[in-house]
Parts: C-alpha cells; sequence; structure tokens
C-alpha cells in the first residue's frame, strides 16, 4: 500500500506542532497587522514598524538557521559559506528593486545610479531582465542552486569532508565578496543595492508593504518547516543522518552519498537564497558583507545555540542570538562580539545538544522527579 | 530529475515501479563456477605491500575461510574487493564478466557483493528496524528515497531477518545500545537484507558468546550453495564449524590452501604462526 503524498506530508509533523503552526501564522496574518494599523501608536498594544521589520529580519535568518541544521544537523557537513548562497538571492532580488527606482534615482537615468557612476550606457548582460519579477524570482533559486550544485559536485565527488570542506566553503564565500566588493563586476561596490523605493509597483517602505512581506516570510519560514519535517522524515532523511554516521557502511549497502549530499546541499542553498530575497526588501539593503566570514559563522552559531539535528532548534537560535544581538547593539554595541563567543563556547562546551537539548533534559528531570514522588 | 544517480546497473525497486530505462551492464555471470577471481593482486601503501600477487578463486555456493596472522592483508583484500582499495596491479573478477577494479562501492554493491567489516559498522543512531531498512535491496537513487514507503511484503522481510538475527524485540531500539554481539549480528542481518550473492565477513564473531559463534556458524553453513561466503577469522574452533576449504594468508600472498587439519600441519603455516 502506498500512502499518498500529501498524507505524508501531514503526518510528519504531530498533532502538538500543526497547532502550533497554526498559531503562529494567525499572530504573524492577523493579530501582527492588526495590531499594527489598528492601534494607536502611543497604546500598549501596537506593534511598531521597527518590530515588525526586527521580527521580519529574523524570520529569515531562521529560513538560513533551518537550511544551515539540513546540511550540518542532519548532513553533519559543516558549511562556512551559508552566507554567500544568503547573498546571491539577496542580491538577485535587489537588482529587481534597483531597476523599480526607475528615473527616480538621483541622477534621474535608466539605470541604476552607479553605473551612472560607472559611465556605464546601459544594463550589462547578467542584468538584462532583471526588471521583470518572474525572472528575478527565477534568478533567485536558480543562481544559488547552480552555484551549490557545481561547487558541490567537485567538493564531494573529491570526497571532500570536514573541516577542509568547512574551510573551501569559507574561501568561497571570501572570494566572492572580494568580487561583490569591485565596482565594475557590476553588483554596487561596497554600497550594493540600497535607497529602494518601490517592489511590484507598490511603495516599499509603506505599512500595507512592509506586512505583506511580513506576512510572505512567515508563510515561506511555515512552508519550509513542512518541507524539512517530510525530508528528514522520509527514507531520504534517514539515508542522511546514516550517511553523517557512518559514510562507508552507506556505500557498502548501495547508496551514492555524493547524490545525497548534493541534492541537501543544493536543498539548503535554494532555502538561503529565498530568505535573501525576502530579507532585502525588508532590510533595505544588500552589500557584500553579507559575505562577510563572521556571518556565515553566526548562522552555525544559530544552529549550535538552539540545538542542532532538530528542526525547532535552528529557529529558537536564530531568535534568541539576534534578539540578543540588537539588544546589544543598542545597549553596549562594543561587546556583542565577545558575548557572541562566550555563547558559542558556552553551549558547546555545556550544551551539545543546544536549548532544545536542555529543555529536553529539564522535561525528564522532571517526568523523573514525578515519578518518585508518585 | 537532475539529480539522479547515473548508476545504470542497478536491479528493479521492489515495488515494481521501475521497469524502464535500466541497463544492465554487467550482468553477474556464473556460469563457469567461479564467483570471484582474484589475480595477481598488488596493493602497496607507501612502498610496503599489503598484498603481493594474491591469486585467489571462489566457487559460486563456496564457503571459503581466510585465516593468517595480524597485518597478512586479509582487510585489505576485502578493501579490494569491495572497491575501498584500488590495487596496484592485477585483476579482481566478480563472475566472469564483472571487473571489480572498474567499479565505485556502491555500484559493487548493487552487482550482488555485501560486506561486513571487522570492526561493526550499523548506524548507531538508527533503530534496528531502520538499519535493516536502509539496507534492503532496492532502488537506492535519491528520488526513490524521497519518495520510499515500506510495503506490507518488504515489511515482512525485515521482520523475517529480525527473527533470524534474534533481534526482533529490539527491533524499535537504537542500534548504538546494542551489545557488541548483537551488534555483529544486526550487521549480518543488514547483509542478508541486501541479497548479496557474495557475502564478505571479517571476523564475524569477534566479541561473541560461544553460544553466538556457534549460531552463527550454522547460519553461514545454511547460507552457503546459495551464496558464495569469504569469511576472515581468527578463532579455529569457529574455522572447523564451518566446514570448508582454507586459504592461509601471509605478508600479502596465498601461503597454503586446503581443509584445516591439512593447513593446521602444513609446516610454513606452524612457522608463520609460531614465529609472529
Ligand atoms: N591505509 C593503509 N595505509 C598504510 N598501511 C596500511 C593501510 N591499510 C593496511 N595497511 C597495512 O597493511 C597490512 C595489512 O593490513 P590488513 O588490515 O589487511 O591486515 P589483516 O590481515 O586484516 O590484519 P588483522 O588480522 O589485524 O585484521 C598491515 O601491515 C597494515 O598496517
Ligand atoms: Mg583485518
Amino acid at each position: 500500500m502506498h500512502k499518498p503524498l500529501t498524507l505524508r506530508i501531514l503526518s510528519s509533523l504531530d498533532g502538538k506542532s500543526w497547532a502550533a503552526l497554526g498559531a503562529f501564522l494567525a499572530l504573524a496574518l492577523l493579530v501582527v497587522p492588526v495590531l499594527n494599523l489598528g492601534t494607536a501608536e502611543d497604546s500598549a498594544f501596537h506593534i511598531s514598524a521597527y518590530a515588525i521589520t526586527l521580527i521580519g529580519k529574523i524570520m529569515c535568518y531562521a529560513l538560513v538557521a533551518i537550511a544551515m541544521d539540513l546540511i550540518w544537523g542532519y548532513g553533519g557537513i559543516l558549511s562556512l559559506g551559508h552566507g554567500l548562497f544568503f547573498a546571491l538571492g539577496g542580491y538577485a532580488f535587489g537588482m529587481y528593486l534597483m531597476r523599480q527606482i526607475g528615473r527616480d534615482g538621483s541622477y534621474g537615468a535608466d539605470i541604476p545610479d552607479f553605473m551612472v557612476f560607472l559611465d556605464w550606457k546601459e544594463i550589462p548582460w547578467f542584468w538584462s531582465g532583471s526588471d521583470s519579477f518572474g525572472w528575478v524570482a527565477l534568478l533567485v533559486v536558480l543562481v544559488p542552486a547552480l552555484v551549490a550544485f557545481v561547487f558541490g559536485y567537485f567538493a564531494f565527488r573529491s570526497r571532500i569532508k570536514g573541516v577542509y570542506f568547512s574551510i573551501i566553503t569559507q574561501a568561497l564565500t571570501y572570494a566572492a565578496m572580494l568580487l561583490f566588493f569591485r565596482n565594475e563586476t557590476g553588483f554596487g561596490g561596497n554600497n550594493g543595492f540600497t535607497d529602494f523605493k518601490r517592489v511590484l509597483g507598490h511603495t516599499i517602505t509603506s505599512p500595507e508593504t512592509r506586512l505583506v512581506l511580513f506576512g510572505l516570510t512567515a508563510l515561506f519560514l511555515a512552508a519550509t518547516l513542512i518541507f524539512a519535517a517530510w525530508l528528514v522524515k522520509s527514507k531520504f532523511g534517514r539515508v542522511l543522518t546514516a550517511i553523517r554516521d557512518a559514510e562507508s557502511r552507506v556505500m557498502f549497502i548501495g547508496y551514492n552519498p555524493l547524490w545525497y549530499k548534493l541534492t541537501i546541499w543544493v536543498i539548503s542553498a535554494v532555502i538561503c537564497g529565498i530568505a535573501g530575497a525576502l530579507y532585502v526588501p525588508q532590510v533595505g539593503i544588500i552589500n557584500p558583507s553579507e559575505m562577510s566570514p563572521a556571518n556565515s559563522i553566526e548562522i552555525a552559531i544559530w544552529v549550535a545555540v538552539g540545538g542542532r539535528g532538530t528542526l525547532i532548534g535552528p529557529i529558537i537560535g536564530a531568535f534568541v542570538v539576534n534578539l540578543a544581538k540588537s539588544w546589544f547593539t543598542v545597549s553596549f554595541p562594543e561587546y556583542w562580539l565577545f558575548f557572541l563567543g562566550l555563547l558559542f563556547i558556552v553551549v558547546t562546551l555545556m550544551l551539545p545538544q543546544g536549548l532544545v537539548g536542555l529543555w529536553k533534559k529539564l522535561q525528564e528531570k522532571n517526568a523523573s522527579r514525578k515519578g518518585t514522588a508518585a | 530529475m537532475i539529480l539522479e544517480n547515473t548508476l545504470d546497473d542497478r536491479p528493479e525497486g521492489s515495488d515494481g515501479a521501475d521497469q524502464m530505462g535500466h541497463l544492465v551492464t554487467g550482468e553477474l555471470d556464473l556460469s563457469h563456477g567461479v564467483a570471484l577471481y582474484l589475480e595477481d593482486i598488488t596493493v602497496s601503501f607507501d612502498g610496503f605491500k599489503a598484498l603481493n600477487n594474491l591469486n585467489l578463486a571462489i566457487n559460486a555456493g563456496e564457503l571459503r575461510c581466510i585465516i593468517g596472522p595480524n597485518g597478512a592483508g586479509k582487510t585489505t583484500m576485502m578493501d579490494v574487493i569491495t572497491g575501498k582499495t584500488r590495487p596496484d596491479s592485477g585483476k579482481a573478477f566478480f563472475g566472469q564478466s564483472i571487473d571489480l577494479t572498474r567499479l565505485t562501492e556502491p555500484e559493487i554493491a548493487h552487482v550482488g557483493i555485501g560486506r561486513k567489516f571487522q570492526k561493526p559498522t550499523i548506524f548507531e543512531q538508527h533503530t534496528v528496524f531502520e538499519n535493516l531498512e536502509l539496507a534492503m535491496k532496492t532502488d537506492k537513487r535519491v528520488w526513490k528515497s524521497l519518495m520510499a514507503w515500506l510495503a506490507g511484503d518488504e515489511r515482512d522481510r525485515i521482520a523475517e531477518t529480525l527473527r533470524l538475527i534474534r533481534l526482533d524485540k529490539e527491533a524499535d531500539r537504537q542500534a548504538g545500545l546494542l551489545s557488541h554481539g548483537q551488534k555483529q549480528w544486526l550487521e549480518i542481518g543488514m547483509l542478508l537484507m541486501q541479497e548479496p550473492k557474495l557475502l564478505l565477513l571479517d571476523e564475524p564473531v569477534a566479541g561473541m558468546t560461544d553460544d553466538e559463534t556457534m549460531r552463527t556458524a550454522e547460519l553461514f553453513v545454511s547460507l552457503a550453495g546459495k551464496h558464495s561466503l569469504v569469511v576472515v577469522e581468527h578463532d579455529m574452533a569457529f574455522v572447523e564449524k564451518l566446514g570448508g576449504l582454507v586459504t592461509v594468508l601471509h605478508e600479502g600472498s596465498v601461503l597454503a590452501e586446503g581443509d584445516l587439519a591439512t593447513v593446521q600441519n602444513d609446516q610454513r603455516v606452524i612457522e608463520v604462526y609460531l614465529g609472529r
């Protein structure tokens, strides 16, 4: 008997998780808009534009964290280059937003300001079509997928593993950053893409646009979570964790790890690319610093803090670390990196399963205490 | 599906959904009665010859024991047969037509060679049941694994193997929690789920109780005939129980071959074992 795919997807989350997911979506799609638009700014119930942008941004990070967890937590492959895929998606969509500025730039030209500055007369070939939303949406998926596929194919085929793989991903991302930094490569150099005005013709800073972007991010986060749950509970997921734990055994029972690693690697990259595309219109800028080594390392820290090898862990990690970051950067900006380093050390030494692991341990303790009391 | 594996020579999916598009390139041909044929195999590691002009022929359905002191090259020989190590020179054929030196590890698994490692290697984080499920003979490409769903007869086969390896009560336990002997059995069970033609077993009874050892011997004897088996062991009581021909390996080549009694009385074999 074959269980239909839709049923399998439904059964990849338990009842509680579905309820939590439903509550999350109700909150993001109904409650937040009402409290943002429908309440006075000085009301205790008002949700500010700042808060919406912050949460929207962190949801994008949570997506990246899930992507990282799929490859690292489940596949055992630590990537220190996920900032690259995020930036590729971000730049692709950022260029669309640049084109949407139209003649409203400082030079009033048909091409983006930075191209005028470079004395270019027209859009370079690789950005042709970037004024079309559909084409750019395709680029957001295809470019990270293609880069991940080509790089992953050669790396996994050569059986590059462990710390060597991590270092190569870091080097790749660093090289890309240097490339994007250069003015003449057509990515806006240092400043990247910014000063966006519109998206699909709507004013990008209007409260309604902001809420739509926020809602879309929440929806995509929920969809990604369901997809990831199905993926890790499928036989594919079991083969993946088997490769993580005993790769040679997997080969000798007839699976070719190359294609399994490559599949999860490309899926992970595509999730990052879409997250980047959702991030840029909400934050209003994309520049090469997204590809800095520290950024990619931070992604790994989110996952480690939340708990790798679980699906909720990375989301929790992304929220906890980034909320702490936004508090620190307001209150004690100079101490943030120290705190981050400390957090990473503490988690690595004391909480190998992250916050989720801690929670489970506490629950077990509670249960056993109840057991002895009864 | 761009991420599909390009192997052509794998068996059909057990659900029968995949009847087309499979070229069987290297069909196993046992017509001359030889299952495995190694000729002049040499493997060197930094100048040291772990295998030195090794010659070995295993007949279809045969149960062969390989003995030899530590470092004789027994494990290296299995590495060559399963594609983990490429020989510097020599031939390795499975049946008449399958050149093992040109296939990758998963391809060799698909043509019908299963291997148990010296150190039991199972998937410790998975349940016993899942270990067998992953090993089961089926289409092992990515797309099939994504869509896989255990059919009733597949569950039956797993249940049958669980009983055979006496782990039916442990089916839902994490495999890492099993005793050493049970892990050995689980790995043997995984091998059986692959339905290989040739089984390579590297010290399968290490860490087993005497009782478990004897049951393993019975199992192997019952498998011979339908399968060919190559068993590496140090435990002479076990080797004796298996019967069959014994090959003695020493310094990477065959020192002696014959039944256990003949081999044990061979002067050179005695020297090698005593001179250790
Ligand atoms: N990857 C390797 N690199 C270097 N030397 C190796 C390698 N693999 C095996 N050897 C050497 O080759 C020789 C044969 O090793 P092998 O593991 O095949 O012996 P064995 O007969 O299986 O021994 P044991 O009974 O201890 O399992 C040993 O001297 C070993 O040190
Ligand atoms: Mg050995």
